[in-house]
C-alpha cells in the first residue's frame, strides 16, 4: 500500500505512459522518478517488518525476527519494483528493474549468514573468552572451567609444521614453473595443482593416515606430524598458486638486467625477483595458512583428539582447536553441557579471529608492500 | 683460462643445483597426487574383498554399503548447488558490472571472508543458528505441501535436515563460485558491451547479449568448482545432518542420507580393523569422483583461457 504512494509524480499523466509502454518504445516512455527503488526497498521493509512485528506481539514467534524481515522485505521489494515498472515504464525497463532487484537481492542474501554468523561467534564466544581459556588445559576438568590452551598449542605446533613443509616445496615449484618450466612437465603441474587445490580435505587426511598407517606398521596411528603431512598436502598447491602469480608479476627487464651484468640465473632468481616479490609471497603464504588452520576433518581422523596437553608432534594424539570446537560441542551433554557449548564458542571465536587477523594482515602487507610501477 | 674453466663449471653448478631442486619440488607434487591415489587403494583392498559380517552395519559387500553414501553425498551437493549457481551468479553480475567501481573490490573482499570462515564454525552455525531459523518454514512446508513427495512428513523437530545441510553447503561454495564467475563477467569484451548500449539495450539486455554468451564456459567451470568442494565438504554436514544409512529424496524429514565425507568424520575415530579400510575405500570414491569433476572444470577454464587471450 505504501508502494503505490510513493510514485505520484509517475502516475500524473498514466496515457502517455501506458501507450508508450504498449510500443515498447524506451526514450518516450514515462521513467519513475529517481529514488524510487529505494523508497519501495525501505517501504517493502517497513511492511514485512510490520507484519513481523504483529507475529511477534501476537506471541507467534520469540523474538522479533529481524533476518525474516530483510529477507522477505527484499523478496516483496523485487515484486513491488518491477510491478510498478511494468505499469509506468514498459516491459523492457520493467526486466531491467526487476535483474537489477534480483542481483542486488542475491548480494544481501549472501551478507545475511556472514553477518548472521559472525554476531552468533561474538555473541556466544565472549561468555569464555578469559584468561583462564588461555591459560589451562581440559585435563581433569569435569563441569565448567577448563580451557582450549592444548589445543590452541596443537594448532599452532601443526600449522607451523605444516608451513615448514609447504612453504618450501611450494616455493620452489612455482620457481619452477615461472624461471624453468617449459614443455609437459610444467603444463602437467600447472593442471594438477588446480586439480590438487579440489582433493577433498578429508582426503587429504585418509592419506596421511594410509601413508603413516603402512610405514609404521601401526594401524591406529594418531600424531601431530600426520596431521601436519595432510595439512600440507592441502596446503602445496595453494601456496604454488598464489607465489606462481606473484613472480610472474616481476618485470622481465629486472632479470635481463641481472642476467646481462653476468649474475647467473639461480642467483638472479635468489637476489633479483624473490626480494622482489617477498611482500606478495609472504601474503601467499599467510592466506594459504589462513586456509588450513581451521580444517577439521583431517585433523579430527589422524590427529585424534585429547584432553591433555601434548607439545611432541612425533608421539600420540593432539589436540586442535578446530577438533576441540567440534568435540566439545558434540560431546556436550548432562549436567555440565552449557559449560562445554561455551567452550566450544569461545573456541570458534579464537578460531574466526586468528583467520580474519591472517587475512588482514595478508592483505595489508601485499597493499603497502606492493612494488608500484611508475609509468 | 682454468679459473675461467673453474668458473663457468662453477655457475654451472650453481645453476644444476637450483634448477633441479626447482624441477624435484614441481615433480614432487606429481609424485603426491599419484601417492594418494597409491596409499588409498593399498589401503581399501581389505574392504573391497571384504565379505557380509566384517563391514559396518549388515551390508553383504562393499558397494551395498558405499551406495547410500554416494547418493547422499551427490543428493546434498546438487541442493547446495540449486541454491548457490543463481546466487553466486547473481553476486558476481552484481560485482562486476551493478555495484559502483570504486565498491566493487571492497564487496569482492567482503566475499572472499566467507571462505575464511572455518567449516566447523559454519557447522555450529547451521546447528544453532539456521536450524531453528528453518524449522518453523519446514513445518509450514509438511503441512500445507506435504502432498509434493520432496516435502512428504514427518517433519524433523530440530531442522536438522538435508536442506539444512545443503544450505550451510550452498553458503560455503559460493565464494569460489562468485570468485569465477566474476573473473570471466569481467573479462567480457568492453567494447561489445559499450556496443549493445549504443543501441539502446537496457543494462539487463546488454549483459544477456554482451556478458552471458561470453561467460558460459567459465559459469559451467564454476559450477563444476563448486560441486567438486560441496561434494568433499566434511564437518559442516556431520554436524548439521541427523544421519541415516538409507535412500529417500525427502527434504524435511529427520531420516536424511549420510554423505561419504561426513560418515568418515563421524565413524573414523572409533573404527577399527576392516571398518577402517572400508571407510578408507569410501573415502577413495569420493577422491575419484571429485578429481574427475575437478579435471573436467580446469580443463573447460584452461580452454577457454587460450581462446580468450586475456589472462595470457
Amino acid at each position: 500500500m505504501t508502494t503505490t504512494t510513493s510514485t505520484p509524480s509517475a502516475t500524473t499523466m498514466p496515457g502517455a505512459g501506458a501507450v508508450a509502454a504498449r510500443r515498447g518504445g524506451l526514450y518516450a516512455a514515462a521513467r519513475l522518478p529517481r529514488g524510487t527503488a529505494w523508497a519501495t526497498l525501505a517501504a517493502s521493509w517497513l511492511v514485512t517488518g510490520g507484519l513481523f512485528g504483529i507475529l511477534d506481539a501476537a506471541g507467534a514467534s520469540d523474538g522479533f525476527n529481524l533476518v525474516g524481515t530483510i529477507f522477505f522485505g527484499t523478496v516483496l521489494f523485487d515484486v513491488a519494483i518491477w510491478s510498478l515498472a511494468l505499469l509506468v515504464e514498459g516491459r523492457r525497463r520493467a526486466l531491467d528493474r526487476l535483474v537489477t532487484s534480483l542481483v542486488s537481492t542475491a548480494f544481501v542474501i549472501a551478507l545475511l549468514p556472514l553477518v548472521s554468523l559472525v554476531a552468533t561467534v561474538l555473541q556466544n564466544g565472549l561468555a569464555r573468552f578469559d584468561t583462564a581459556y588461555f591459560t589451562e588445559s581440559m585435563r581433569n576438568v569435569i563441569g565448567a572451567g577448563g580451557g582450549g590452551l592444548h589445543a590452541i598449542v596443537g594448532t599452532l605446533e601443526i600449522t607451523g609444521m605444516a608451513t615448514l613443509i609447504s612453504v618450501p616445496v611450494g616455493l620452489l615449484a612455482s620457481i619452477y614453473l615461472v624461471e624453468y618450466g617449459r614443455g609437459a612437465l610444467a603444463r602437467g603441474i600447472t593442471f594438477f595443482v588446480d586439480v590438487m587445490m579440489g582433493i577433498p580435505s578429508i582426503v587429504a587426511g585418509l592419506f596421511a593416515f594410509a601413508l603413516f598407517a603402512l610405514a609404521t606398521g601401526n594401524p591406529g596411528i594418531r600424531s601431530g606430524f600426520v596431521g601436519a603431512v595432510s595439512l600440507s598436502v592441502l596446503m602445496i598447491p595453494v601456496v604454488v598458486r598464489s607465489s606462481e602469480e606473484i613472480l610472474r608479476l616481476v618485470p622481465n627487464e629486472l632479470r635481463e638486467a641481472s642476467l646481462a651484468l653476468g649474475v647467473p640465473k639461480w642467483l638472479t632468481v635468489l637476489k633479483i625477483v624473490l626480494p622482489t616479490s617477498i611482500a606478495g609471497l609472504v601474503t601467499g603464504v599467510m592466506l594459504a595458512i589462513a586456509r588450513v588452520i581451521g580444517e577439521t576433518a583431517p585433523l579430527l581422523i589422524v590427529a585424534g583428539f585429547t584432553a591433555s596437553m601434548n607439545y611432541d608432534l612425533f608421539s600420540d594424539r593432539m589436540m586442535t582447536l578446530p577438533v576441540f570446537v567440534y568435540t566439545q560441542y558434540t560431546q556436550a551433554a548432562g549436567l555440565h553441557a552449557q559449560a562445554a557449548v561455551d567452550r566450544a564458542w569461545a573456541g570458534a571465536l579464537t578460531l574466526i579471529i586468528i583467520v580474519m587477523v591472517l587475512n588482514l594482515a595478508g592483505r595489508v602487507i601485499a597493499r603497502i608492500f606492493a612494488p608500484r610501477y611508475g609509468r | 683460462m682454468t679459473t675461467d674453466t673453474a668458473r663457468r663449471g662453477g655457475i654451472r653448478l650453481g645453476d644444476r643445483v637450483f634448477a633441479g631442486s626447482a624441477a624435484t619440488a614441481g615433480a614432487l607434487i606429481l609424485i603426491v597426487l599419484a601417492a594418494v591415489a597409491v596409499f588409498l587403494i593399498a589401503q581399501s583392498l581389505p574392504a573391497l574383498g571384504a565379505g557380509p559380517g566384517e563391514l559396518p552395519g549388515t551390508a553383504q559387500n562393499f558397494w551395498v554399503y558405499v551406495w547410500p553414501l554416494v547418493f547422499g553425498t551427490i543428493w546434498s551437493a546438487f541442493l547446495a548447488l540449486l541454491v548457490a549457481t543463481p546466487l553466486s551468479i547473481g553476486i558476481a553480475l552484481f560485482i562486476s558490472h551493478y555495484a559502483p567501481r570504486r565498491l566493487a573490490q571492497a564487496l569482492g573482499y567482503v566475499i572472499d571472508l566467507l571462505a575464511a570462515v572455518p567449516s566447523v564454525v559454519f557447522g555450529l552455525w547451521g546447528i544453532v543458528v539456521l536450524a531453528p531459523f528453518v524449522q518453523p518454514m519446514y513445518s509450514w512446508l509438511v503441512a500445507n505441501l506435504g502432498w509434493i513427495p520432496l516435502f512428504a512428513g514427518p517433519v524433523s523437530g530440530t531442522g536438522r535436515t538435508v536442506l539444512t545441510a545443503s544450505v550451510v553447503l550452498a553458503v560455503m561454495v559460493l565464494p569460489i563460485m562468485t570468485a569465477i564467475c566474476r573473473e570471466v563477467f569481467l573479462q567480457a569484451p568492453r567494447l561489445h558491451e559499450e556496443a549493445a548500449l549504443a543501441l539502446g539495450a537496457t543494462r539487463w539486455e546488454m549483459i544477456r547479449m554482451a556478458v552471458l554468451p561470453f561467460a558460459r564456459a567459465g559459469i559451467v567451470s564454476a559450477i563444476m568448482l563448486g560441486l567438486g568442494r560441496a561434494l568433499g565438504e566434511t564437518m559442516a554436514v556431520a554436524m548439521v545432518l541427523s544421519p541415516a544409512l538409507v535412500v529417500n529424496m525427502f527434504l524435511l524429514t529427520s531420516i536424511n542420507p549420510n554423505t561419504i565425507a561426513a560418515n568418515i568424520a563421524l565413524q573414523f575415530p572409533e573404527a577399527t580393523g576392516v571398518s577402517v579400510n572400508a571407510l578408507i575405500a569410501s573415502g577413495l570414491v569420493l577422491f575419484l569422483v571429485t578429481l574427475g569433476i575437478n579435471m573436467i572444470a580446469r580443463y573447460i577454464v584452461g580452454r577457454r583461457r587460450a581462446f580468450s587471450g586475456a589472462n595470457a
